[in-house]
C-alpha cells in the first residue's frame, strides 16, 4: 500500500542539495509499510492521495528531554492530585499565555502520548532514568502511546562508578561499565545530574563546586565530567553526555556552567536546561542574567550543545535527580510540599511543586533569560528546544514557545507585562531575531534526531520512518503549532485537525555500543554484597521490554 | 493493573486496595507536605542509627533486620546500627525483637507506650527539636504521655548525632492509632527539621499484598494514587470517600481480587466476585469464585519493592493450567461491551 502526500512545502533540513536542506521546497512525498520511498514507477498503484498545497510539511517533532517516565514523576503525581483538574481547564492560567497554553503538568501516560502526537511530535526523550529504576521508566514509557520513546540513564553519583574513579581505573574499564549500563538500563545516551552531588548530599555536604572534593571519594566534578564525556565519546554513541550542572538554580551559577564547557577539554558535551544555569549576582536583587555570556561562551565552544528548559508562568512541578539542590528549592515549593530521596546509593530525586508567576522579578528574569540565550544562540543544530517538562513548564506549551521564538512583536508584547524591575535587568527587547520555520526544523527535528543519535527520524529522506507532521501555514505560529493538520506515525494517519483518529504505539530508541562483557563479573559479586536486588533484576532484557505486546527495541547505530 | 484498570473503566468502578486503610495515611500526608525517604540499599550501607517508631516488624518484614542491618559488608566502613523501638506497647512480647538482636549480642532500646499516646510522642519530638520551645524547661524525670522526657531526648540527641539516621513506620501498624495521618505528618516534619543539620531519612514500610505496585501503576495510569473511581473514562480520586468500608455499604457488586494470598472479602450485601488464589476458603463463600495462577509462582510479573525504586520481576516457577488475572479481566471486560 502506498501513500502520497501531495504538494506540501517541505521544511527537511537534513536533505537537499548542496549541503542545504529543504527550505519550503514543494516535493511529494510517498509513504510504503512505515517508511518513506522514492517516487514508485508510474505502474504502480498509489492507495491513498493527501493534497498538502500551501501546507507546511515536516518530519514529526522530537523531545530530547522531557521528564515522560519513572519514579519521580510518578511522585509528582502521587503527590498533586489537584492538578489533574487543571486538564479540564479552558482559559489560560496566565495571562501572557495564550489560549493553547496548557498547564497540565502531571498527565498520566495516555495524556502524555495524546498530547505530544496532538502538537506534531512523534518521539520523546526521559532525560534522568536512574538505574535502578529503569524497569518503571520504561514500564511508564512502554504505558505511554502514540510515540517513540527512550532515556538517559543517570551515573556520575552512582557509587560504582565514583569508587573506580577513586581507584584510578582506567578509562577501558570506566567505558566498559557506562556501556553496560546503557544495555542493562536499555537507554540511548547517559546522563550526569550535579555531578557528585546527589551522592556528596547523602555525605551531608550541601553543596558542591565544579573543582570542590566529593568529602568521601575525593574526587571533583570536573574529574567526573572528563571521564563520563570520554567514555561516552570512545564508546562511540551519537548522544553526547548529558550535562545536568553543579549548582542549579543558584545566583552566580553561571561561572560553574562557563567553567563546566572546559572540564571535558573538547570532547562533546550537551548542557542541559541551560537557563536554570546561567544566573548572574548583579542588581539590588543579587539576581541578574548571564545570558549573553553563557550565549556566547557556546557560540565560541562548538563541543557543546545545549538546551534551554524555558520557564513558562503557571503553576508547575519541578522533577530532578538533582536532591542536593531541590532540598535548598524545597523552601520555594508551592504548593508547600516536597519530596527529597536518597536512592540505592546510585541516584536521588527532587521534588518540589512550584509557580512561576509573572509579577515576581526572579520568575520574570528566568522567563526572559532563557528567551535571551535563544535569540543568542547563533546555530540552531547546537541548541535545542525544551521546557525541560514539566520543571519549566509542561511540554504542552511548546505552540507557545515556538510563537515567542518566532514573532518579535509577540514577545515584546508579552514581555511589556512582566515584572518592571526585571525588565529593566533583561536585554530582551534589543534581540531582533524571529526564528523561521526551517530552524524550528532543525531545532525540534533534524537537530534532535542528528544530537540523539536515531537513524530513522527527524527527516523526510527515503528511508526514514514515516512520522511526518503537516501543518496550516498561519501567521499566528502558536495556533498553527497547536494543531497540526496530519500527523502520519510510521506511515499512519493518527491525528486529523489536531485529534487523535487511532491509537498506535511508538517503539523504545536505544544505543548498544559493544563492551567486553567480563564487567558483569565485578558488578554480579558488587550487586551481591552491597545491593538489595541480584544484577539479573537489574538488567532489562528486549523481550521484557516487549513483554506487553506493543513495544519493541529499536536499535541506532552511529 | 492495566486489566484492572481497562475493566473499571469500562465498569464505572472505584478502585481501592485491600490494605490502604493504613497507607493511605501515607499518601495524605505525602500530599499534604511531601516527606524526605530512602530506600533499602541506603539503609543497609549508611544507616548508624534506625529508629522505628510506633511499629515493630516481626510480623510484617521478618527478615528486615538480617537483609539490611545485621549485613557484616557494607559500602562505607559504617558502625552496626544502633536500634530504637520507640513506642511499643508494654505487652509486646520479648520474642518480637529477637530478631533485632545484634549478632554481638546486643539489645535494641525499647522505650514503651500506649497506641494512644503516638501523635503526643510524635509531636514531642518535634518541640524537643526546637530549642526555644517550653519543653526544654520540663525536667528530665518528668514524662510525656507516659514516656520519660529523658528517654524522649536520647532519642532525639542519637539522630541529632547520627551520620546517617534512618526513621521507619508502619502506616499499617499506625492505622489503629487516632489521628495516624497526623501522627506521620508529625514525624515527617521531625525528619525534615533534623536534615536541616544532618542526614536523617524516613523508610515507610509498605503493607503488603502489592498495595506499592498497585499504587505507582495506578499513578501512571490514572493521574491518580490508590483509591481513584471511574466515571465514563474519567478518573477522580478521594482518599476517604472511596474507602472498600464505605464502597461495600454501598456498591452494586463488588470484585475482590486477591492473588498474592487467600484472603476473605469485605462483607457486603452486594453479588460478591472473588478472582483470587487457587487456594481460597471463605468464611461467607461468593457468588462467584475464579481461581488464578499465582504470580511469582504460576506466571511471570512485575512486583515494586516496598521502597518503590525497584521493581523486580516475578518469575513462573511450575507449570500449571491456571489462567492469569489478566486474561480473566480481558474476558469480563469483552463481555460487557
Amino acid at each position: 500500500m502506498i501513500t502520497r502526500l501531495k504538494n506540501g512545502k517541505l521544511y527537511d533540513p537534513a536533505h537537499g542539495k548542496n549541503g542545504l536542506g529543504l527550505n519550503g521546497i514543494v516535493q511529494d512525498i510517498y509513504i510504503k509499510d512505515g517508511r518513506i520511498i522514492d517516487k514508485p514507477a508510474d505502474s504502480e498503484k498509489i492507495d491513498h492521495i493527501f493534497d498538502l498545497s500551501g501546507k507546511v510539511v515536516m518530519a514529526g517533532a522530537i523531545d530530547m528531554h522531557s521528564h515522560i517516565g519513572g519514579g519521580k514523576m510518578n511522585i509528582a503525581r502521587m503527590m498533586l492530585p489537584e492538578y489533574q483538574e487543571t486538564k479540564k481547564y479552558s482559559e489560560p492560567e496566565a495571562h501572557v499565555c495564550g489560549p493553547n497554553c496548557s498547564h497540565m503538568a502531571t498527565p498520566n501516560t495516555v495524556d502524555t502520548g495524546f498530547r505530544y502526537i496532538e502538537m506534531g511530535y512523534t518521539a520523546a526523550f526521559e532525560p534522568a532514568i536512574l538505574p535502578v529504576n529503569a524497569r518503571q521508566a520504561h514500564l511508564e514509557m512502554g504505558d505511554t502511546p502514540m510515540i517513540d520513546k527512550g532515556g538517559y540513564a543517570m551515573l556520575g553519583s552512582d557509587d560504582y562508578f565514583l569508587r573506580m574513579l577513586a581507584a584510578k581505573k582506567d578509562q577501558k574499564a570506566i567505558n566498559d561499565y557506562v556501556a553496560w549500563i546503557l544495555h542493562a538500563t536499555q537507554a540511548i545516551g547517559i546522563k550526569v545530574v550535579n555531578p557528585g552531588g546527589i551522592s556528596a548530599f547523602k555525605f551531608n555536604q550541601r553543596r558542591l563546586n565544579l573543582d570542590e572534593q566529593h568529602q568521601h571519594y575525593q574526587v571533583s566534578p570536573r574529574e567526573i565530567l572528563k571521564s563520563l564525556s570520554t567514555a561516552v565519546n570512545q564508546l562511540g554513541i551519537a548522544k553526547p553526555l548529558h550535562v545536568h550542572c553543579n549548582n542549579l538554580g543558584a545566583a552566580g551559577n553561571f561561572q560553574t556552567t562557563l567553567d563546566t564547557m572546559g572540564a571535558s577539554d573538547g570532547v562533546p558535551m550537551h548542557l542541559t536546561h541551560i537557563q536554570f544555569h546561567s544566573y548572574g549576582t548583579e542588581g539590588d536583587k543579587k539576581f541578574s542574567s548571564a545570558a549573553a555570556q553563557i550565549a556566547e561562551a557556546i557560540n565560541k565552544n562548538k563541543h557543546i550543545t545545549t538546551d534551554v528548559g524555558q520557564i513558562l508562568f503557571g503553576q508547575t512541578v519541578t522533577a530532578s535527580g538533582d536532591n542536593m539542590m531541590q532540598h535548598l528549592n524545597a523552601n520555594h515549593a508551592n504548593p508547600k510540599k516536597s519530596v527529597i530521596m536518597d536512592i540505592e546509593c546510585d541516584a536521588g530525586c527532587g521534588v518540589v511543586p512550584f509557580k512561576y508567576k509573572d509579577q515576581n522579578y526572579v520568575n520574570a528574569l528566568q522567563w526572559a533569560i532563557g528567551l535571551e540565550i535563544f535569540l543568542s544562540v547563533e546555530d540552531p543544530w547546537r541548541i535545542f528546544l525544551t521546557t525541560d517538562h514539566p520543571n519549566g513548564a509542561p511540554f504542552t506549551s511548546y505552540p507557545h514557545l515556538i510563537r515567542l521564538l518566532m514573532d518579535k512583536t509577540f514577545r515584546n508584547e508579552a514581555f511589556a507585562k512582566l515584572n518592571l524591575d526585571a525588565q529593566g535587568m533583561s536585554n530582551l527587547t534589543s534581540l531582533d531575531r524571529e526564528y523561521s520555520l526551517y530552524d524550528i526544523a532543525i531545532m525540534t527535528r533534524a537537530g534532535a534526531a542528528k544530537l540523539i543519535g536515531l537513524n530513522n527520524s527527524g527527516h523526510l529522506g527515503t528511508g526514514a520512518q514515516a512520522d511526518i507532521t503537516v501543518y496550516t501555514d498561519i501567521a499566528d505560529r502558536e495556533a498553527m503549532f497547536a494543531k497540526p493538520d496530519y500527523v502520519f506515525k510510521n506511515g499512519e494517519l493518527v491525528v486529523k485537525d489536531g485529534k487523535v483518529v487511532k491509537v498506535v504505539w511508538g517503539a523504545t530508541q536505544t544505543a548498544k555500543p559493544a563492551f567486553d562483557v567480563s564487567v558483569e563479573k565485578d558488578l554480579k559479586d558488587y550487586f551481591d554484597r552491597y545491593h538489595t536486588m541480584s544484577v539479573e533484576n537489574f538488567k532489562i532484557s528486549d523481550d521484557q521490554i516487549a513483554e506487553d505486546g506493543r513495544n519493541k527495541v529499536v536499535v541506532n547505530t552511529n | 493493573m492495566r486489566a484492572v484498570i481497562d475493566l473499571a473503566k469500562k465498569a464505572n468502578a472505584t478502585l481501592d486496595h485491600m490494605h490502604s486503610e493504613g497507607t493511605v495515611n501515607n499518601t495524605l500526608s505525602l500530599q499534604n507536605i511531601g516527606y524526605q525517604t530512602t530506600t533499602m540499599t541506603e539503609v543497609k550501607n549508611r544507616a548508624d542509627v534506625i529508629l522505628f517508631f510506633g511499629s515493630e516488624v516481626s510480623e510484617s518484614h521478618p527478615r528486615f533486620f538480617e537483609k539490611l542491618v545485621w549485613n557484616t559488608e557494607n559500602l562505607f566502613d559504617k558502625p552496626t546500627p544502633k536500634v530504637i523501638f520507640l513506642g511499643v506497647p508494654k505487652e509486646t512480647p520479648e520474642t518480637n525483637f529477637a530478631s533485632a538482636i545484634s549478632p554481638t549480642g546486643e539489645k535494641p532500646t525499647v522505650i514503651n507506650a500506649e497506641k494512644s499516646a503516638l501523635p503526643e510522642i510524635a509531636n514531642a519530638l518535634n518541640a524537643l527539636l526546637n530549642g526555644k520551645n517550653p519543653i526544654q524547661k520540663l525536667a528530665e524525670t518528668e514524662s510525656i504521655a507516659g514516656v520519660s522526657n529523658a528517654q524522649l531526648k536520647n532519642v532525639v540527641d542519637t539522630l541529632k548525632n547520627a551520620q546517617y539516621g534512618v526513621v521507619v513506620w508502619s502506616a499499617s501498624s499506625l492505622k489503629a492509632t487516632e489521628h495516624s495521618e497526623l501522627t506521620i505528618q508529625s514525624l515527617i516534619r521531625f525528619i525534615n527539621k533534623l536534615n536541616e543539620t544532618n542526614r536523617v531519612a524516613g523508610l515507610p514500610l509498605n503493607s503488603g499484598d502489592g498495595d506499592t505496585t498497585v499504587n505507582n501503576t495506578s499513578a501512571w495510569l490514572t493521574g491518580y494514587a490508590t483509591r481513584n473511581r471511574f466515571k465514563n473514562g474519567e478518573a477522580s480520586f478521594d482518599a476517604r470517600a472511596f474507602s472498600t468500608k464505605k464502597i461495600a455499604k454501598e456498591c452494586d457488586a463488588l470484585l475482590w481480587i486477591s492473588t498474592f494470598n487467600a484472603t476473605q472479602a469485605p462483607k457486603t450485601n452486594a453479588p460478591t466476585i472473588v478472582i483470587g488464589h487457587p487456594i481460597s476458603t471463605f468464611e461467607t463463600p461468593p457468588d462467584v469464585f475464579i481461581p488464578v495462577a499465582v504470580p511469582g509462582v504460576h506466571q511471570t510479573g512485575l512486583m515494586f519493592r516496598m521502597d518503590s525504586s525497584v521493581t523486580l520481576p516475578l518469575k513462573k516457577l511450575t507449570e500449571n493450567t491456571l489462567p492469569t488475572l489478566a486474561s480473566v479481566l480481558q474476558k469480563i471486560e469483552a463481555l460487557l461491551a
